[in-house]
């Protein structure tokens, strides 16, 4: 019963990620490539994003406070950033990099300052979800297991 | 499976095959790396440019194919393809997020044999095989028309490699290890499978050895050439004809590009500095100068000549002032498309200094100069990374006719810039895009340089020049015109930042479409243009070979002395870099598709 309920929830929670828009395809990718040699391939490429896009993020940081701002140098190092985010699935922090580009093309420094904390912000929200999402999977599994 | 079927009808076919994937981000990495595995190929993962290289380099026949990110902050991944493609000649795989046109485009041109967009699914991963094999089969048609027998061999070879690395080890290799000689002689029909013999050695074509390659074609003559008569010419006495053949074959292609690129891109201003081919653009700006687009002419392209890797790492560029103004009028403040003045000195029939420099280390630049009295002074712009490309003025006066520059050229300068140079000078990371144009209008008979920053991403040297890049009008100097000369010389210097290689690339890119434009309908280089056309872009090694390459096509126009001396200039400073070697070969190439991503700055007008 437990066992169940966690993992309709866990069912559920993973729909719900994809239907808000947080996630996308690319989830499921690597959801596909999970296996018995990697039985937490997911999480561990979760992992891994999260905190190798820590420094991509810092730099833009860094960089947004030097005036003027070199746009180019934001656009390149939004473009890595968007190239990672791709490789989860992170639907909606790579729309809001695709914005921060335009504001980059436009040079627009206002634009570009804000678009980042919406960056910042969606980022922080998926991380949040993933790790509830991931310890329930934990949590239903071990169930199961169990 | 494995029993040495070489053919793909295999079962287990194409399990094995072995791929090296480049990417400098590491979630991407383990993503790829699982995907491939799962396609039960054999992974071998690298975060940095360098590094796959250098594994390539010390395994040469280790890997079968190479997947890499376009971009990776030690080394663009166009360059990386184009090296790959040189040294190791297999397959590369490009990769980005960027699915623009022009980037794919540009990856096309350098010879990417697909180009995926992240995010990557497995099974765009699963089918890559085919592009291991198409590669091999057409190595064999290729080199069909050259020599039967050698293609069969060198398809023999080419199978063995493959299905060496397919197939692991084994047991039953047997059939594969078979040796086979047919060499001479026997026509196997079985084609790309057959498993035969000797694992073709992958040559790594270093400096000294395409330096060969191109004498002995010059030698020769481009139009009679043939992989036994350069082969007997070079004398290298482990090279073989599979060889040679199939590094013409890349010769040719390269040349043909370049050919293709002028004609489809008139408005691309990138002056080869190869191209200024006798006959054609005098100047060439490219230490190439000589390479017309004609393809007859296209024997004189340096083929590894423009490398744009210009020592990057020793770039010391030295920015003279007094330099810049005179030279460039290129660049421009920091506007993307400020106008370059670079004209070049029409007055008589411009010779087109074309000697263009670069100069790792812009120290030396002023000593390229002496040639003669107009030898332009090199304007070396402070700048890291920056290759500075000098045009020189012909060593002589004499009035010659300039193809490309009119009587009505005036001096060149940043007075009334008929000619845009454009340049495309792409650095990746830190260094700005500079992209120059080069406008040859005949009839003007001026060459304009116009940077055109599409990019400017954050450069140390924003002066002028976006990424250092002074690009000086060719000042086309007639005899009696030291003035315009020295304008020119000045003004011809272009500094591409090379740190990023791209930009190097891209400035020699950019000027052989021009230099091919130039050509085009010109009379023939005079002598004295020839000579200057020296251009040693890039880095000592690829200097060296330009030089070497241009004098011998022009017989007529060359200069032995100006050559030698320039390459001994170059030699002594750069550091020649077997590496760099293809870099500039690759350079022209790859900087074509650098304008037309950026066709708005670049633009070539010639005007009649």
């Amino acid at each position: 019963m437990d066992r169940n309920n966690l993992q309709r929830q866990v069912a559920y929670t993973r729909r719900s990620l994809f239907d808000q828009g947080y996630l996308d395809d690319q989830f499921i990718q690597l959801e596909d490539l999970q296996d018995d040699a990697n039985p937490n391939f997911v999480e561990e490429i979760v992992t891994l994003f999260y905190s190798d896009s820590s420094r991509l993020i810092h730099s833009i940081e860094q960089a947004l406070e030097n005036r003027p701002l070199d746009f180019g140098r934001l656009d390149n190092y939004m473009h890595q950033f968007k190239g990672s985010c791709s490789s989860i699935g992170a639907k909606k922090v790579k729309s809001e990099c695709t914005q921060f580009r335009e504001y980059c093309n436009a040079e627009n420094a206002e634009g570009c300052t804000r678009t980042f904390q919406q960056v910042k912000q969606e980022l922080a929200i998926l991380r949040r979800k993933l790790e509830a999402y991931f310890q329930l999977a934990r949590q239903a599994g071990g169930a199961q297991a169990g | 499976m494995e029993n040495g079927f070489p053919i793909p009808k295999t079962d287990k076919f194409p399990a094995g095959l072995r791929v090296l994937v480049v990417d400098d981000d590491p979630t991407w990495l383990k993503i790829l790396e699982k995907m491939l595995r799962r396609c039960l190929y054999e992974v071998t993962t690298c975060g940095l440019a360098r590094d796959a290289l250098r594994m390539l380099r010390e395994r040469k026949d280790g890997f079968d194919i190479v997947i890499s990110d376009v971009n990776m902050p030690d080394m663009d991944g166009f360059k990386l393809l184009e090296r790959v493609g040189l040294e190791m000649d297999l397959p590369v795989i490009m990769m980005s997020v960027d699915g623009e046109t022009s980037r794919v485009m540009k990856g096309v041109q350098h010879g990417a044999c697909d180009y995926l967009l992240k995010p990557i699914r497995m099974k765009e991963l699963s089918n890559i095989w085919q592009h291991v094999i198409r590669k091999k089969i057409h190595e064999v048609k290729d080199t069909e028309s050259h020599e039967s027998m050698g293609n069969i061999q060198l398809m023999r070879n080419e199978s063995d490699d493959f299905h060496d690395g397919l197939l692991p080890s084994g047991g039953n290799l047997g059939a594969v290890k078979k040796r086979k000689d047919m060499e001479n002689g026997k026509h196997d029909e079985q084609g790309l499978v057959d498993p035969s013999a000797s694992k073709k050695a992958r040559v790594v074509w270093s400096v000294d050895l395409h330096q060969k390659f191109v004498d002995a074609v010059n030698q020769i003559g481009f139009d009679k050439v043939g992989p036994k008569k350069i082969l007997d010419l070079m004398n290298v006495p482990w090279l073989t004809r599979e060889h040679v053949a199939s590094h013409l074959q890349k010769f040719r292609l390269y040349l043909s590009r370049l050919q293709k690129e002028n004609e489809q891109k008139s408005s691309f201003g990138g002056l080869k500095q190869q191209d200024f081919s006798s006959g054609d653009l005098p100047g060439g700006f490219g230490f190439q100068n000589s390479i017309s687009m004609d393809l007859k002419n296209a024997a004189n392209r340096n083929f590894g000549y423009i490398r744009n890797e210009i020592s990057i790492d020793n770039l010391e560029p030295k920015v003279h002032e007094g330099d810049m103004k005179g030279m460039v009028s290129f660049l421009p403040g920091t506007k993307p498309t400020s106008p370059l003045m670079g004209d070049f000195p029409p007055h008589h029939k411009a010779r087109m200094s074309s000697q263009m420099d670069l100069t790792h280390s812009f120290k030396s630049l002023d000593q390229n100069f002496k040639h003669q009295p107009l030898e332009s002074t090199l304007s070396t712009q402070k700048w890291n990374k920056v290759s500075m490309m000098q045009f020189k003025q012909p060593p002589n006066q004499e009035p010659k006719p300039y193809p490309l520059l009119e009587d009505d050229h005036s001096p060149l300068l940043f007075s009334g810039p008929k000619h845009h140079f454009q340049v495309d000078l792409q650095n990746s990371a830190p260094s700005t895009d500079l992209r120059t144009s080069l406008q040859v209008c005949n009839n003007s008979s001026s060459v304009k340089i116009r940077p055109l920053n599409t990019q400017c991403r954050s450069n140390d040297d924003r002066i002028e020049f976006p990424t250092g890049c002074t690009i000086n009008s060719i000042p086309l100097a007639t005899g009696s015109h030291i003035k315009n000369q020295e304008a020119f010389e000045t003004a011809s210097t272009v500094t591409l930042g090379v740190k990023n290689h791209m930009v190097a690339e891209n400035c020699i890119n950019n000027w052989e479409p021009v230099r091919e434009k130039l050509t085009a309908g010109e009379q023939a280089l005079p002598s004295s243009l020839e000579e200057n056309s020296q251009s040693c872009l890039l880095q000592g090694d690829g200097c060296t070979e330009d030089i070497g390459y241009q004098n011998v096509e022009l017989s007529d126009y060359y200069n032995p002395e100006l050559i030698a001396d320039l390459q001994a200039q170059y030699y002594d400073e750069f550091e020649f870099n077997c590496d760099k070697l293809f870099d500039s070969i690759e350079n022209p190439l790859v900087d074509q598709g650098l304008f037309m991503a950026y066709p708005q700055a670049a633009r070539v007008n010639f005007c009649d």
